[in-house]
C-alpha cells in the first residue's frame, strides 16, 4: 500500500508514548485475596501469558524463518520429508547466485533512487507547507488544507488510469519519473502530522524571529526544522518504507528489467524460477528484499512504533 | 490570488501571505495535477468507450449498466467483500494479544517487535513466501498439518481454499498493526476505573466487557474503517499469488479486475467506470467514519 493510500484518522495532540518496558498497568483488577497470593497468581498469569505469546510469536516468525532456512537449502533439500529447518548442507552460494540470476542489483538501485529522492525532497516540501499551514497567516488557508485532506479519500486505483495516460503522453512510461515526480510535491499525511505537531510549538518564537528581521525561510530552517525533527524523522521512515514496498504503481509503469524496482524484480524471480523449482533462489532474493526494511525497522523501532500508535490511538 | 484583509494591516500581512502561499503552492499544485485532474478525467472516461490510445467516444451510462451484467465484475466484487472476513477475526486476536502484552512483565518489547515484523515487510515478498507456504505438496502449512495427520489441500489452486488462504495471510500480515493500536489505547485507560470496578465486586469479565471494550471502541472503529478501505483495494497478493485471478476467478479482486481490464485488455473506459465505483465506495466509508467519529475530531482553528 502506498503512503498516499493510508487514510489515517487525525490524532489530537501527541499523547504519552508507549514506555519501552511495557504496560503501565494490567487490565485485570487487583485480586481481593491477600497480597502474597495475589502476587503469586500474577506471576503464574505472567508465565501463562508469556507461553501463549511465545507460541504466537513462533507462528508469526515461522514464514520468515522458513524463507531464510529455504534460501540456504539445495534445490532438492526443499522437498525433503520431514522438512529440514536447519539446512544440510548450508548453501550460502544461493546468495551469490541471485545477483547474476536477475537484475537484483539494478532493482535495489532503482528502489533507492525512487525512495530517497521522493522522501528527501517530498519531506522538505511537506514540512514547508506544514509550517505555512500551522504558523502563517494566509487567505483561504483552511479551505486549501481541507481540500488537500479530502484528496486522501480518493484511492489510488481510481486515479491510476488517467495518471498512466498523462505519463504515457509525455513519454515517461518505463522510466522512474512517474514514481518520483508525484512524490516530490509532498505527502498530505505528512503535512497533516507535522501541522498537528507544530501546534505544540509556541507562536511566539516565530513572532520574535520576525521582529528580529528573520525571513520566513530562515525561520523555517533554523527554528521550525529543529523543532519538528522527531515527528519528521518518524514520518520520513514510514514514508520511505511505503515507497520501498510499493508494488502497484511500479507494475503499471515499468516493463523493462533495467528500470524495475526491487519489488518487481523479486516478483519476476518468483514467476521465472518457480517453473524451474529453484525455490532456494527465490527465497534468497525475497530475503534480500526484506532486509533493508528489517534493518531500518530494528534501528528506528521506537520512532516507528510510537508514530504508528499515535496515528491511530485517538482514532 | 489577491489578498482580502482589512486595509490597515494589509501591508504588514501581504508579505506573510505571499510567503505562505509560496510554501503551500507545491503540494497544492501536486494535488491539482495528480489527484483532482485525474479524478475528473476518470469520471469523464467512465462515460466513454476508450482504449487508451485513440480518443474516447462518449457512450453515456453504457459502462455502468454493463457492470451489473458482468459476471466477472460481480464475482470480483463478491470476492473482495468475502475476503474481509479476516477483519473481525484479526481484531479479536489482536485485542487479545494487546491485553496480554499490556501486563507488567518481561519480554513485551520483544514480542511487540516480532508481531510487528510482518507489518513492515513488503507485501510482494510476503506474498511470495506465503505462496510458497501454501504449496500443496511441500508447503509449510501442509507440512504442519501433516504433523497432526491432516492431508492439506492445494490451497491456492482449490476453489474452496484459495480465499481462506488469502484471509489467513492477511490476518497474519495485519495483526501487529492493530495490536499496537489496541495496546496504545489500553495504556491510556485510567487505572482507577478498574480499581473502582474491582471494589464494587466486578469480575474480570465484567471489567473487560464494561470498561475495556468501551474504552477501546474508537480504535476498533478506526481499525474497522481503515481495514475496509484497505481491503477494498487488495491487489498485490492476488497478482503475485494467483496471477490469473485464481481457480475459476475465485480470488480476483476489484482492483485486480480493474488493472486487468485497463492494462491487459485496454478497456480503459470500462475500467475507469469500475474505478469510479470503487472510489465512491471508499469515499462513502471514509465519510461515515468522519461523521460518526466527530467527537474525536480535530478542529481547524
Amino acid at each position: 500500500m502506498s503512503a498516499q493510500n493510508v487514510i489515517t484518522t487525525p490524532p489530537l495532540e501527541p499523547t504519552e508514548a508507549i514506555p519501552a518496558t511495557g504496560g503501565r498497568g494490567r487490565t485485570g483488577g487487583p485480586g481481593r485475596d491477600g497480597q502474597r497470593s495475589a502476587k503469586s497468581s500474577l506471576k503464574l498469569g505472567n508465565i501463562i501469558t508469556t507461553l501463549i505469546l511465545s507460541v504466537g510469536a513462533v507462528i508469526m516468525i515461522a514464514p520468515l524463518a522458513w524463507t531464510f532456512s529455504t534460501s540456504l537449502k539445495t534445490k532438492d533439500g526443499v522437498f525433503e520429508l520431514p522438512p529440514q529447518w536447519i539446512p544440510d548442507p548450508f548453501v550460502w552460494e544461493n546468495y551469490a547466485r541471485i545477483w547474476t540470476a536477475g537484475p537484483l542489483m539494478t532493482g535495489i538501485q532503482n528502489s533507492l533512487i525512487v525512495a530517497c529522492s521522493v522522501t528527501i525532497i517530498g519531506s522538505l516540501t511537506s514540512a514547508l507547507a506544514a509550517f505555512a499551514f500551522a504558523k502563517m497567516r494566509m487567505p483561504f488557508k483552511n479551505v486549501l488544507f481541507l481540500g488537500l485532506l479530502s484528496g486522501l479519500m480518493i484511492p489510488f486505483p481510481t486515479l491510476m488510469i488517467p495518471q498512466f495516460t498523462i505519463f504515457a503522453s509525455i513519454g515517461w512510461v518505463d522510466t522512474l519519473l512517474p514514481l518520483i515526480v508525484p512524490g516530490l510535491f509532498g505527502n498530505i499525511i505528512m503535512i497533516f502530522f507535522l501541522r498537528q505537531f507544530l501546534n505544540s510549538v509556541p507562536d511566539s518564537i516565530v513572532e520574535a524571529a520576525r521582529i528580529d528581521g528573520a525571513s520566513y525561510l530562515q525561520i523555517f530552517w533554523t527554528l521550525i526544522m529543529p523543532a519538528i525533527r522527531p515527528a519528521l524523522a518518524a514520518q520520513f521512515i514510514l514514508w520511505f518504507m511505503a515507497v520501498w514496498n510499493d508494488y502497484l504503481a511500479p507494475i503499471i509503469y515499468l516493463n523493462s528489467p533495467g528500470t524495475q524496482t526491487l519489488q518487481l524484480v523479486i516478483a519476476n524471480f518468483n514467476a521465472q524460477y518457480a517453473i524451474q523449482t529453484d525455490y532456494p533462489l527465490i527465497m534468497a532474493a525475497s530475503f534480500v528484499a526484506l532486509l533493508p526494511v528489517l534493518i531500518v525497522f530494528i534501528v528506528f523501532q521506537r520512532q516507528i512504533i510510537e508514530s504508528i500508535a499515535l496515528s491511530g490511538s485517538k482514532g | 490570488m489577491t489578498t482580502i484583509t482589512r486595509p490597515r494591516r494589509s501591508r504588514l500581512h501581504r508579505k506573510e501571505h505571499q510567503a505562505a502561499l509560496l510554501f503551500v503552492a507545491i503540494p497544492v499544485i501536486g494535488f491539482l495535477l495528480f489527484t483532482l485532474f485525474p479524478l475528473l478525467f476518470s469520471v469523464y472516461a467512465s462515460f466513454t468507450n476508450w482504449n487508451g490510445i485513440s480518443a474516447p467516444v462518449f457512450k453515456g451510462l453504457d459502462n455502468y449498466t454493463r457492470m451489473f451484467g458482468d459476471r466477472y465484475f460481480l464475482k470480483s466484487l463478491w470476492n473482495t467483500l468475502f475476503m474481509m472476513i479476516g477483519i473481525p477475526v484479526g481484531l479479536v486476536i489482536s485485542l487479545a494479544l494487546a491485553l496480554a502484552m499490556n501486563r507488567k512483565m518481561r519480554g513485551t518489547t520483544f514480542f511487540r517487535t516480532v508481531y510487528y515484523l510482518p507489518v513492515i515487510s513488503s507485501i510482494a515478498a510476503v506474498a511470495i513466501l506465503w505462496q510458497w507456504a501454501f504449496n500443496g505438496d511441500f508447503g509449510l502449512i501442509n507440512q504442519g498439518l501433516g504433523l497432526i495427520g491432516i492431508d492439506g489441500p492445494n490451497w491456492l489452486q482449490d476453489t474452496a481454499t484459495v480465499k481462506p488462504a488469502l484471509i489467513i495471510m492477511a490476518v497474519w500480515k495485519g495483526l501487529g498493526y492493530s495490536m499496537l493500536l489496541y495496546l496504545a489505547a489500553l495504556q491510556s485507560v485510567p487505572r482507577y476505573l478498574y480499581e473502582a470496578a474491582a471494589l464494587d465486586g466486578a469480575t474480570a469479565w465484567q471489567q473487560f466487557r464494561h470498561i475495556t471494550i468501551p474504552m477501546v471502541r474508537p480504535v476498533t472503529f478506526f481499525l474497522i474503517v481503515t481495514s475496509i478501505i484497505g481491503g477494498s483495494q487488495i491487489f498485490v497478493e492476488i497478482n503475485i499469488m494467483t496471477p490469473t485471478g485464481g481457480p475459476e476467478f475465485e480470488s480476483a479482486s476489484i482492483v485486480w479486475y480493474i488493472w486487468q481490464k485497463a492494462f491487459d485488455n485496454l478497456q480503459m473506459g470500462y475500467a475507469s467506470a469500475m474505478s469510479v465505483v470503487l472510489g465512491l465506495l471508499v469515499f462513502i466509508i471514509t465519510f461515515i467514519q468522519f461523521r460518526l467519529n466527530r467527537r474525536n475530531q480535530f478542529s481547524i482553528d
